[in-house]
């Protein structure tokens, strides 16, 4: 197995993960690798355990074997809220937004604001300030929302997942995951996931990106990591990688570690 | 009483639960509180003072409090589904019940009780009713205003997203079955005081009667939606239609009959409002 290629020690890192649905394998032997403030993209055929992968790597879905590495230290990531600790983010595909909450109210989710002194200590919230803050915060993410004070679940698919994605970029320190944060978009709003993925790598934080929109990929992504039948098969650095070396590694076609 | 229950019941139902045991865990705690202060005064609790109906009414909160956390347990911890847990639930607090009195009810409930909260007024308001009032109150303002009402409506709306945002889930789903317990608990005190009897066998239809007030009062069955006035004007409606049929001059039996049929066509226009907007 190979370190990271710039030699420093990776910010994040999977080792041979390995996990079973019933009889259904998602990951045998994955491994991942990812260092601080670059986009890396995780890419694979249907089927391959990227979402596995992420779900594992964001506390969601405990591995059955294997070791996560964060800064050379091991780590056990058995919450959604372990992995947050660890400054770790996701933006999921499904599941991301309570349908009958506001935007404000699921940004933020679980991490309510709370009222100043007394009142605050009972739990009321601040329920301004969060609408505040949302707002703020939407309009610097270029998300656009008519109304932010509607149930999300009326909203349209891609607002909702533009939401998601904010939330996962808003509270990120570290490593933000987002599980095809553009499928449901249409063109202008995917331009501007696209834009946010590279202000938030700017700051120094980790965007692991899936996708199956090849461009968008190349466009934006530092490196490619590539999943076949749970395991990683290659890993290409995007400025010099073609489209056919991608679909190669994706059907099998090409291997470059980790054949079996 | 039957307020103090639909509001509990309005929390249960907006994390798209539901607890069909609040009748029996009301009289459960009843025949406990009432054994209890009938042991403390010596087998007769008619002339017992303060003191004995304060541990009455501890007891009638722990006892409905242990069925809301039995309840909760079964529920987030075991992942049973709701409706079977408080459907066992309903069976066997009435059992317990009827196992403490040997099926007897409890008769002699303390005086002060009984004057103080059943029957008591201060400026024309009945005390019964100004207890519902601030119990009402507190659980608007839990359900609207705090974090845990946010978090309620999280858990009901959909259980996998709260968690993957880092909400500790299950815990809350214990504290709110708990929560219900505790104020079938206390609904069980005020039913001792107001009836001066535990009335073992006339709590069977409470769970529906108080289902049927969320529900009317727009709270969603699935889950993720619903207020506590809301189930305010539920709890009204069925004495309101009872009073409206009688000056009418229509048969009262009718209004069973029309609260039913309310309650069908309340749960539909929720089926026709959720699929109209959860496109995509």
């Amino acid at each position: 197995m190979t370190g990271s290629g710039d030699g420093t020690t990776p910010l994040l890192q999977a080792r041979d993960l390995r996990k079973s649905y019933g009889s259904v394998q998602a990951l045998r032997g994955a491994s991942f690798d990812l260092a601080a403030g670059e986009v890396v993209a995780l890419i694979g055929d249907n089927g391959a355990g990227k979402s596995t992968l992420v779900k594992c790597l964001s506390g969601v879905e405990a591995p059955d074997s294997g070791e996560i590495v964060i800064d050379g230290s091991p780590v056990v990531l058995d919450s959604p809220s372990a992995a947050r600790a660890h400054g770790i983010e996701t933006a999921y595909q499904d599941l991301a937004v309570a349908p009958d909450l506001d935007p404000a109210a699921n940004l933020f989710l679980g991490r309510e604001l709370r009222r100043p002194g007394l009142l605050g200590a009972l739990g009321m919230l601040d329920k301004q300030r969060m609408r505040r803050e949302a707002a703020e915060q939407f309009s610097r993410l270029g998300v656009t929302l008519q109304d932010i004070d509607v149930p999300i679940g009326s909203l349209s698919g891609g607002q909702r997942q533009s939401v998601a994605v904010a939330r996962s970029v808003v509270w990120a320190s570290r490593v933000v995951f987002l599980d095809e944060p553009t499928a449901a978009l249409g063109v202008v709003q995917r331009e501007r996931v696209l834009d946010v993925v590279r202000k938030v790598r700017d700051t120094g934080v980790a965007v692991v990106l899936i996708s199956h929109n090849m461009p968008e990929v190349l466009a934006v992504a530092d490196r490619i990591e590539v999943l076949r039948l749970g395991a990683r098969v290659a890993r290409f650095t995007a400025s010099d990688v073609t489209l056919e070396q991608l679909v190669g590694a994706m059907t099998g076609a090409l291997t470059q570690e980790e054949g079996r | 009483m039957l307020l103090v229950l639909a509001v509990g019941m309005t929390f249960v139902i907006i994390t798209a639960g539901i607890d069909l045991s609040v009748g029996s865990v009301l009289v459960f705690a009843g025949v406990v509180a009432a054994t209890v202060m009938e042991a403390l005064g010596g087998g007769d609790a008619t002339d017992a003072g303060p003191g004995v109906v304060i541990a009455g009414l501890v007891a009638a909160l722990v006892g409905g409090g242990v069925w809301g956390l039995l309840n909760g347990l079964l529920v987030a911890m075991a992942r049973i589904p709701p409706l079977i847990v408080t459907l066992g639930s309903f069976g066997a607090a009435l059992g317990a019940a009827q196992l403490v009195t040997d099926g007897v009810d409890v008769r002699t409930v303390p005086k002060a009780l009984r004057d103080g909260l059943g029957f008591g007024q201060t400026f024309q308001v009945p005390h019964m009713v100004a207890l519902a009032a601030v119990v009402t109150l507190a659980g608007a303002w839990l359900l609207h205003t705090t974090r845990f009402g946010r978090r309620t409506f999280a858990v009901g709306s959909s259980a996998e997203a709260a968690r993957r945002a880092g909400i500790p889930v299950r815990g809350h789903l214990v504290r709110v079955y708990t929560g219900v317990g505790l104020l079938a608990g206390l609904a069980g005190f005020m039913s001792l005081a107001y009836f001066g009897t535990t009335t073992i066998s006339g709590h069977s239809t409470d769970n529906l009667n108080a289902i049927a007030a969320v529900v009317l009062g727009g709270t969603s069955l699935f889950g993720g939606v619903g207020t506590v006035f809301g189930t305010v004007i539920g709890v009204f409606i069925p004495a309101v239609l009872t009073k409206g049929f009688v000056i009418v001059g229509v048969q009262q039996f009718w209004q069973p009959v029309a609260i039913s049929a309310v309650l069908v066509a309340a749960v539909w226009f929720d089926q026709v409002r959720r699929r109209s907007r959860d496109r995509g």
